[in-house]
């Protein structure tokens, strides 16, 4: 049999830098499609007769060289060549449905998922050459995907044994994994396996993306976000050169050109009117509105003692109030789609970290069979979650039912800020106590924060705008590291779910974990201040896991922490001090701790970070350069989001819609580490 | 009216016919001439991303009038070094490995190509500010710095 097995990025590699044909389903001549079930080997992994590997990724690298990391650990496990190694991703045709691209998981379980089909793999392919070579499966070695017998004389390779055919095979989950200490290519800083396109102008994103006859479109937003469309008028559009329609939907509305500038000029010219709609929170009283909004349900996320009695009976109660403002995702490139509607069966590239997700929420809002949507991966700029590339997605396929042609969506800068959905308000309540020995007696936390209780999805925006059925908002596991990893004798820590919240929310990195972090670990330096405690000393007395004292006194050698009990920033205007903080990662992950040189203007308020030290426990690495590259840009982006990143709003839509109104940390205030 | 406009292409002579003279230069690089290297990032010239050299200066092709650009030689990321033949700045940066989704990373090697040619000795600080309106939401920034800072010293 034979698999006519073209890979999507030969085709963007070959294609030139104008118009790209598109992938071709590997087909078994004769026979069914390539199968993306998730118990198949042939689902995640194909070996061509060249002994070429092929790998069926239904997580994404969505910027942070996860493609890279991927390879390598199939690589591993196949004992092959990173050279031979190729993957396609995030095709719901092609690859297996991984689940979300979200969550820190696609090395931690799609991953796995992807080595122990290989795994599965290499076993049957060492049977099979044993019964060729006539030896024991024990007595053969595998190198660069050849097959040796114990003296070296009998060899057979990869693709000899396999090639093009299917290994029709259930991923074993008990498969013997290969030795960590054998590794050769898992756990090498290996460079990434995109860069040097991306530094060259040859990879394809997902904005690079063309299809012969394409036509522009872009979307004229409302004025208000829950604003209806009263009437509009084409006319001065119809005046610019390149114009071709409109696309109404109920409050959807967009302009479609030959081309891009086309379409940028008629969405300017296009004359809408919108009703008058302010539903918006005053921003000036957002916390008092947080505070009165009704609670859903309220979740008990963690119970230990009985703290309300502890509390009664400390000798001083403490209290802190923390918010954490609304974010946007703020990518570099703005949200892009293309759509085709040919034969009645819809095709969508996107930058979508959920393909398969995103498949059967245009099924949803188009009413058309899931079978006949096939959304495709390609690389945008790095979303961090859930920003606006499922909603580009969905504007371009509304417009491309209507049109004659394939469609391209470009978001412009005000479309992102504006439109993407929002890392939601969230409010603390802390109350805590101490007692004589310096040890914390009580702790309770509230967190007030959206309902968690809601299928995985987002709304998209063109579904809401076109009143076509649509799905409920979910903004991200936001309850996760509520719960302390402290040693507390009384802890009670509760979510109350609220029923509204003002923007339409979603996960941007790390949902909830980061706020709750953050207010979790001010509270506890309260504490330890209040028990006249050293901060670091403080937490590493309330801390029983092993791993978590080991990521703490790595990071006391590393920062050449010096134990202090009051604040050391001194009387001037600028206070200079250093701050720590630890996190075991929804208390059963990653462990983190950190320790940032601080400096504070009293006059202003500024707060500058000088330099931070990392200590960072993540199990098994696959690519450190990698790990590191990611800790450096979680740690920039962390202190961006936490020191000045605020969305701005007036009662009817957010205003700061572009990077002067939304800044971000910029290069001479980065902070070292 | 159609008007065509002539400039040297990374050394070439090149030409687009457009509708609007007015129109940025990038969508004349990426849609008329096929290029990837300049990004679309705010149409503002805020955010850097589609920088590119016009006469030897950094400029921002999203609100740079392709009209502007007659007779000029434009340069972009394609036209400033190869795989086979890679500018110091594009060697360095992929061996500080200096890119995480890297949207931005066009623009960070344009603005710094064209900042070492003014200054071939830079320091930390001064590459910073050199570099403080190009933006980088994912945070690579420090290996940004290091890779031009190493690609000052190969040259």
């Amino acid at each position: 049999m034979l698999l006519e097995n073209v890979s999507r990025r030969d085709f963007l590699k070959g294609s030139g830098a104008l118009v790209v044909t598109f992938a071709v389903a590997p087909r078994l001549a004769g026979a069914a499609v390539k199968t993306v079930a998730l118990d198949q080997v042939d689902g995640f992994v194909a070996i061509d007769g060249a002994g070429m590997v092929t790998i069926y990724s239904g997580k994404v690298d969505l910027g942070t060289g996860t493609d890279t990391a991927l390879a390598q650990m199939a690589a591993e496990e196949l004992g092959v060549a990173m050279a031979s190694v190729k993957l396609v991703t995030g095709d719901t045709l092609l690859t297996p449905d991984q689940g979300i691209t979200w969550g820190s998981l696609t090395i931690q379980s799609g991953g796995m998922q992807i080595r122990r089909a290989c795994a599965t793999a290499r076993e049957a392919l060492l049977e099979q050459a044993a019964s060729k070579l006539g030896a024991q499966p024990g007595e053969l070695g595998v190198k660069d995907g050849v097959v040796t017998d114990r003296s070296g004389a009998k060899q057979v390779a990869y693709g000899e044994l396999i090639g093009n055919q299917r290994f029709q095979l259930k991923v074993n989950d008990k498969v013997p994994l290969r030795d960590p200490a054998q590794y050769t290519i898992v756990g090498k800083p290996i460079p990434r396996i995109d860069i040097p396109d991306k530094l060259t102008g040859r990879f394809t994103y997902m904005q690079d993306f063309k299809l012969a006859h394409m036509v522009h479109a872009r979307v004229v937003r409302p004025t208000a976000i829950k604003a209806s469309l009263q009437s509009f008028s084409d006319a001065e559009c119809k005046k610019i050169p390149g114009y071709l329609r409109s696309v109404r939907k109920g409050n959807f509305l967009a302009v479609v050109a030959r081309n891009e500038w086309a379409a940028i000029k008629a969405a300017g010219a296009m004359r809408a009117s919108w009703s008058n709609w302010q539903g918006l929170p005053d921003k000036a009283q957002l916390w008092e509105e947080v505070r009165a909004t009704r609670i859903a349900r309220d979740e008990n996320l963690q119970s230990v003692g009985n703290s309300a009695q502890a509390l009664a009976g400390a000798a001083e109660q403490l209290k802190a109030t923390f918010d954490f403002a609304v974010h946007t995702h703020g990518s570099i490139g703005p949200s892009c789609a293309v759509a085709e509607l040919k034969d009645g069966k819809l095709t969508v590239w996107t930058a979508s970290q959920a393909t398969h997700l995103l498949r059967k929420q245009l099924a949803r809002m188009l009413d058309l069979p899931e079978q006949n949507i096939r959304c495709v991966y390609l690389e945008g700029a790095g979303c961090y979650g859930r920003n606006g590339h499922e909603d580009a997605a969905a504007d371009a396929a509304l417009i491309a039912m209507e049109a004659n042609a394939p469609v391209r969506v470009q978001w412009s800068r005000a479309d992102e800020h504006g439109w993407d959905p929002k890392g939601p308000p969230m409010l603390f309540d802390f109350r805590g106590a101490v007692d004589t020995s310096g040890s914390i007696v009580a702790w309770e936390s509230e967190q007030f924060a959206p309902e968690t209780a809601k299928p995985f999805a987002v709304t998209l925006v063109a579904a809401e705008l076109a009143g076509l059925p649509k799905d409920d908002a979910f903004p991200g596991n936001i309850h996760g590291s509520l719960a302390i990893p402290y040693d507390v004798p009384n802890v009670t820590v509760t979510a109350h779910c609220l029923a509204e919240t003002p923007f339409r929310p979603s996960w941007i990195r790390s949902p909830g974990r980061m706020q709750n972090t953050f207010a979790n670990e001010c509270f506890i330096d309260q504490l330890a201040a209040a028990a006249g405690a050293d901060p670091l000393e403080f937490r590493i007395r309330h801390l029983k896991d092993a791993r978590g004292h080991d990521a703490l006194e790595r990071l006391r050698k590393l920062a050449s922490w010096t134990p202090r009990t009051r604040p050391t920033g001194g009387a001037g205007e600028l206070a200079k001090g250093r701050g720590v903080s630890y996190v075991k990662y929804e208390l059963v992950r990653t462990y983190v701790a950190v320790v940032a040189d601080v400096e504070v203007n009293r006059r202003t308020g500024e707060i500058r970070v000088e330099r931070f030290y990392v200590a960072h426990d993540c199990g098994q690495i696959i690519n450190p350069d990698g790990l590191r590259n990611q800790i450096e840009g979680n740690i920039i982006q962390t202190t961006s989001r936490t020191l000045i990143e605020d969305l701005q709003w007036n009662r009817s839509a957010v205003t700061s819609l572009e990077w002067q109104g939304y800044p971000i940390l910029r290069s001479p205030t980065y902070p070292r580490c | 009216m159609a008007t065509t406009i002539t400039f040297n292409l990374n050394g070439k002579q090149r030409q687009v016919r457009v509708d609007d003279a007015q129109m940025p230069l990038l969508y004349a690089l990426r849609n008329d001439l096929g290029l990837h290297g300049p990004r679309f990032g705010c149409g503002l010239a805020q955010c850097g991303a589609c920088t590119v050299h016009v006469n030897g200066q950094a400029l921002r092709s999203c609100v740079f009038p392709v009209a502007s650009a007659a007779g000029a030689k434009v340069l972009t990321l394609e036209g400033l070094g190869t795989p086979d033949k890679p500018h110091p700045l594009q060697k360095a940066f992929i061996e500080e490995q200096a890119v995480q989704c890297g949207y931005c990373i066009n623009g960070m090697v344009m603005q710094a190509a064209a900042f070492l040619q003014t200054n071939k000795r830079p320091t930390e600080s001064q590459i910073k500010e050199a570099l403080a309106n190009n933006l980088c939401r994912c945070g690579t920034h420090l290996r940004i710095v290091r890779a031009v800072k190493r690609a000052s010293e190969m040259a």
